[in-house]
């Protein structure tokens, strides 16, 4: 069988004031798609994507375990990301807290991630994730790193960018 | 990444918050001092300063009609921190993209691992 590749592209949606839902089809069965959402050797070669290399990928996928991501970007940058996994139901979902390591201030407020894997009918999964923020505010500064933004919009990124950028200078 | 400290691109000047107010009040329109000054209830010297840096850093344009000089956004110059973002949004497409790699792999040992299933 050749491979179709996936056409799909992520759609990205706010169903609330302090969430993300982020919604990719795969060509791939369900449980494969877990598997290579779970196993650290696995992630390691999709999370960073192009843009580093994948240096730490600790996964103790238990309620109660602990999951740490970090990469070296190009350029030199670290970036870290580490939670608690809260319920895990294998190939099906995943329940579990993420902190951003790299703000000015230290660890960013966690934030509560649902992975849902969900069969559809030829053989192709659906991922969704629905990221939970504590505040809106931290809801819009993940999405307005994130969203293709036109220049009107792009008056709330700047904010947004702008504190982070002034953290940077501190 | 080193920058210049000083307010000499796009990033360090958008870092000021009376900057970001002016450029929001912009976006709405081209617009005279005056009506920046009202809007932001800060001094006429504070709001032509901060045009100033807006404009070194080709954020903000200015145009004199009659007695009045109006000032309007320029999006050109912020395209630097447009792009930047916009590589935020990019990285979980090229995320998935890899993801797919591996699936593929990953289905392509299943199926040579074939006979042995549970």
């Amino acid at each position: 069988m050749t491979a179709v590749p996936t056409s799909g592209t992520a759609i990205l949606t706010t169903p609330s004031d302090t969430e993300i839902l982020i919604v990719r089809d795969f060509d791939a069965p369900k449980h494969l798609v877990y598997k290579a959402y779970t196993t650290p050797e696995l992630v390691s070669r999709w999370w960073p994507s192009r843009r580093g290399r994948m240096t730490v990928c600790e996964i103790d996928l238990r309620p109660g375990g602990a999951w740490r991501y970090e990469m070296i970007a190009e350029g030199g940058f670290e970036v870290a990301f580490h939670g608690e996994y809260r319920e895990i139901v294998e190939n099906e979902r995943i329940v579990a807290t993420e902190i951003y390591e790299g703000t000015p201030e230290g660890d960013s407020p966690p934030e509560l991630n649902v992975i849902t894997f969900t069969e559809l009918e030829d053989g192709r999964t659906r991922l969704e994730m629905l990221i939970q923020c504590p505040t809106k505010e931290m809801r819009d500064t993940i999405i307005n790193s994130g969203m293709e933004a036109g220049m009107q919009d792009g008056m709330d990124l700047l904010e947004e960018l702008a504190i982070e950028l002034r953290g940077l200078d501190g | 990444m080193a920058r210049a400290a000083t307010t000499t691109d796009a990033f360090n000047a958008v870092a000021e918050p009376r900057r970001r107010a002016i450029l929001d009040v912009l976006a709405g329109g081209e617009r005279p001092v005056n009506d920046l000054v009202h809007e932001l209830g800060l001094a006429q010297p504070q709001v032509s300063k901060h045009l100033r840096v807006l404009r070194e850093v080709g954020a903000v344009d200015v145009r004199d009609e009659g007695r009045q000089r109006l000032y309007r956004l320029n999006g050109h110059a912020l395209k630097p921190i447009h792009d930047w973002v916009k590589t935020y949004e990019r990285s979980w497409a090229e995320r998935f993209e890899r993801l797919d790699d591996v699936l593929e792999d990953l289905k392509k040992k299943e199926q040579g691992d074939d006979g042995s299933a549970d």
